[in-house]
């Protein structure tokens, strides 16, 4: 097992060197084939993985060298194996493994195929080191990595001055996430001399106190680098413009890397989290604000990516405000249901966005079902998944949300169920109005571009994942939950000891929720109703309402001003501050004195330059007086 | 008799660094360096000899065995300079001048 444990992030490191280190040798083809057998060969370790240790109660440390030992610091390179694990190891590798066979047809004429492969290989063995991460430093190498990973992919098509650009963007931001993650990281290692994770879940009951004024600072923090990481308000800005990469490595960002790295993290750290209630609330309010806030801009935007992205900041809060009500299996449910529909909906829109040559503005869209029939087959089953349709992947997890929002014994916040209703709406109808402009109504964009289906080896992985995203929800059918059952083990003993601690008796959710599915269903259909009004039925409502609220209209549009906020706020006056650092203190005062020492040695050269006449009679003369003044130095 | 020696010695050095530094043909030069190799050889051998020991005698027949390998070296580095320049004035031979 333990050997099955190193490989399965070992082999994309290998798949990365070899393409990374010979890329230029092998040809072109193979390249794609490595990569996309690496992630397989994952894939299916983690499957075997999977089935040697899913009926392990206890979590399972492989061990497999001393990493960093320093004082009283000690780090092994090992790794932490329990069912959230392996959960998260079948969910990383399925969905990048379909991501890479998708990409073999959707790069194929790019001329940087083989680097495309080897960091999109690189990506997923980050991800698998984070997951599987033992401690936290060790966690910390896959948070980096997949930072890194980010940056690398994002600013794929680097000759785009706004690709860089938002290459730069996403790993600055990043930045300020992880630096927290790192100060949380210290504090815990200060208070608990270990940073080992099992070790700080089993001991913080016992060396804080419910509530304790330095954990929730921790907790905050440990919040901090997932606000960064996995793209929440205030610093979910980098992740719309995450879009200048190639598609499919939005879909690995959005769906199966990156952006849940949070999630996990705090799912990882549960304990530290259920005992903090003011942290929790912190994070479910922010996680509502995203929520609510990223599907309303969605609604406004018109570069069908940038919906997309929307949604997934929005589905991301929908995932922590799972966490902040305690209710980590529906998070983790969440995490891979989004995974599913959301990697099927971006490699659909890649389809449609290969299929019209690059275009991405939907108001040059329209009417392609007839064209792009399977195409269209799949995004309207993303839809369905994505908006809640009942039956659907995501119907179920997102009524596990807000039901755990509202009916969880100890962390319940009626607010935030609340707020997760009226976000379900905007996401059915934003969710719809995507699909009505792509594939109804008339085509309007230009004549000459044939609309076309994607080719068979980008075909049948979106096919996978409609399947996935159509039935992985009975998993968590509420009669008998098994996902949450599965998962209990991880999560179930942190509740208990926090009931304990509060003097509560049960901790299990009980009540069966079909009041919860009948409003949710209302919802979805009230949704879908009103973009079906809006786009199919009166296309004009929409000019009247927007005519209604033009400033609201603009706001939506232009993403609530926070790019605006933070360049005006943050970007100028820094600017400005470097500029004037550049040019008073480096040209002016660094620059003069490193000139000045220069200008010294010269001159001093000059003068003794003077001294190599050329004549050989002249060196031999130094030589004696050198000579002379030795004998007169010894003699002395 | 160490002192006839010794005066000898220092007369035929003086000699050697007069040559080196006023004569212009490289031969004379060379001539000029092995002369004050020399003359360092009986210096030694006329301290050894007052200090009556035997070490200075073996030093300095390391010293001409190694001097003959130089001389080689030297003679070579002349006779390439003979064949490569029509003339040998060492003052014109300055292409390291700063």
């Amino acid at each position: 097992m333990a050997k099955i444990a190193f490989l399965i992030p070992l082999f994309p490191i290998f798949g990365f060197l070899i393409n990374g280190l010979f890329g230029r040798r092998t040809s072109k083809p193979l390249a794609g084939y490595i990569a996309c057998f690496a992630v397989l060969m994952s894939f299916v370790l983690g499957i075997f993985l999977f089935c040697g240790l899913c009926y392990d109660d206890s979590p399972r440390i492989f061990h497999f060298f001393e990493w960093i030992y320093v004082g009283d610091l000690k780090l092994n390179f090992a790794f932490h194996v329990d069912r959230l694990t392996l959960v998260m190891i079948l969910a990383v590798t399925g969905v990048s493994g379909l991501i890479h066979i998708y990409s073999l047809g959707y790069m194929s004429q790019d001329r940087d195929y083989t680097r495309y492969f080897a960091h999109l290989n690189l990506f997923t063995s980050m991800m698998l080191i984070l997951v599987m991460a033992e401690n936290l430093p060790l966690m910390f190498i896959g948070w980096e990595g997949v930072g890194l990973c980010s940056y690398l992919l994002i600013g794929f098509w680097y000759e785009k001055q706004s690709a860089a650009d938002a290459g730069r963007k996403a790993f600055i931001i990043n930045r300020i996430g992880d630096t927290s993650f790192i100060i949380g990281m210290l504090l815990l290692y200060n208070h608990f001399g270990t940073l080992s994770i099992e070790p700080i879940l089993q001991n913080a009951p016992v060396i804080f106190t419910y509530g304790s004024g330095i954990l929730t600072a921790i907790t905050i923090l440990l919040f901090i680098g997932a606000v960064g990481k996995s793209a929440q308000f205030p610093l979910h800005v980098w992740l719309p413009d995450a879009m200048e990469g190639p598609t499919p490595v939005s879909a690995l960002i959005h769906a199966a890397t990156m952006v849940t790295a949070g999630v996990y993290m705090i799912a990882r750290l549960n304990m530290l989290f259920l005992m903090c209630p003011a942290t929790l609330w912190i994070i479910g309010i922010i996680a509502t604000i995203t929520a609510f806030g990223a599907a309303t801009i969605a609604i406004a935007q018109y570069d069908i990516k940038r919906v997309l992205a929307y949604s997934t900041i929005s589905q991301l809060g929908y995932m922590f405000v799972a966490t902040s009500v305690g209710a980590f299996g529906a998070a983790i449910f969440h995490l891979i249901t989004h995974a599913f529909f959301k990697a099927l909906l971006f490699l659909a829109a890649g389809s449609v966005i290969h299929g019209l040559k690059n275009e991405m503005d939907m108001r040059k869209m329209g009417g392609l079902a007839k064209s792009m029939p399977f195409t269209w087959f799949v995004f309207l089953a993303g839809t369905f998944a994505i908006s809640g349709f009942p039956f659907f992947a995501g119907f179920f997890s997102k009524d596990w949300i807000i039901k755990s929002a509202f009916v969880n014994p100890i962390y319940h916040k009626a607010i935030l169920g609340i707020f997760g209703f009226l976000t379900a709406l905007l996401t059915a109808f934003y969710s719809f109005r995507l699909y009505y402009r792509i594939f109804r109504g008339r085509y309007t964009g230009p004549e000459e571009i044939r609309p076309h289906d994607a080719p068979f080896i980008m075909a049948w992985p979106m096919f996978i994942l409609t399947f996935l995203s159509a039935f992985t929800g009975f998993l968590a059918w509420p009669i008998a939950n098994s996902f949450a059952n599965f998962l209990d083990p991880v999560f179930g003993g942190s509740m208990n000891t926090i009931s304990g601690y509060l003097g509560l008796e049960s901790v299990h959710e009980s009540s069966i929720p079909w009041g919860f599915w009948l409003i949710s269903m209302v919802i979805f259909f009230v949704g879908w109703f009103m973009a079906f009004l809006f786009f199919i039925v009166a296309p004009e409502a929409r000019t009247i309402w927007k005519k209604a609220y033009p400033r609201l209209w603009k706001s939506l549009g232009n993403k609530y001003y926070v790019d605006e906020v933070y360049n005006g706020g943050l970007v100028a006056p820094g600017k400005s501050l470097l500029k004037g650092i550049w040019l008073e203190i480096d040209l002016g005062l660094i620059d003069t004195i490193v000139d000045g020492l220069g200008y010294v040695c010269l001159s001093m050269g000059r003068g003794f330059s003077r001294m190599t006449t050329g004549y050989v009679r002249n060196y031999a003369l130094y030589i004696v007086i050198g000579v002379i003044i030795l004998i007169f130095l010894v003699l002395r | 008799m160490s002192l006839l020696l010794g005066f000898t010695a220092i007369t035929l050095f003086i000699m050697g660094i007069a040559g080196v530094l006023m004569k212009r043909n490289p031969l004379v030069m060379f001539m000029s360096i092995e002369l004050m190799l020399n003359a360092v050889n009986l210096g030694l051998m006329t301290i050894g000899r007052a200090n009556e020991s035997i070490d200075a005698q073996i030093i300095t027949i390391f010293i001409i065995a190694v001097a003959a390998a130089e001389v080689a070296v030297g003679l070579g580095i002349i006779v390439t300079l003979f064949s490569d320049r029509d003339d040998v004035d060492v003052d014109k031979i300055n292409m390291l001048k700063g």
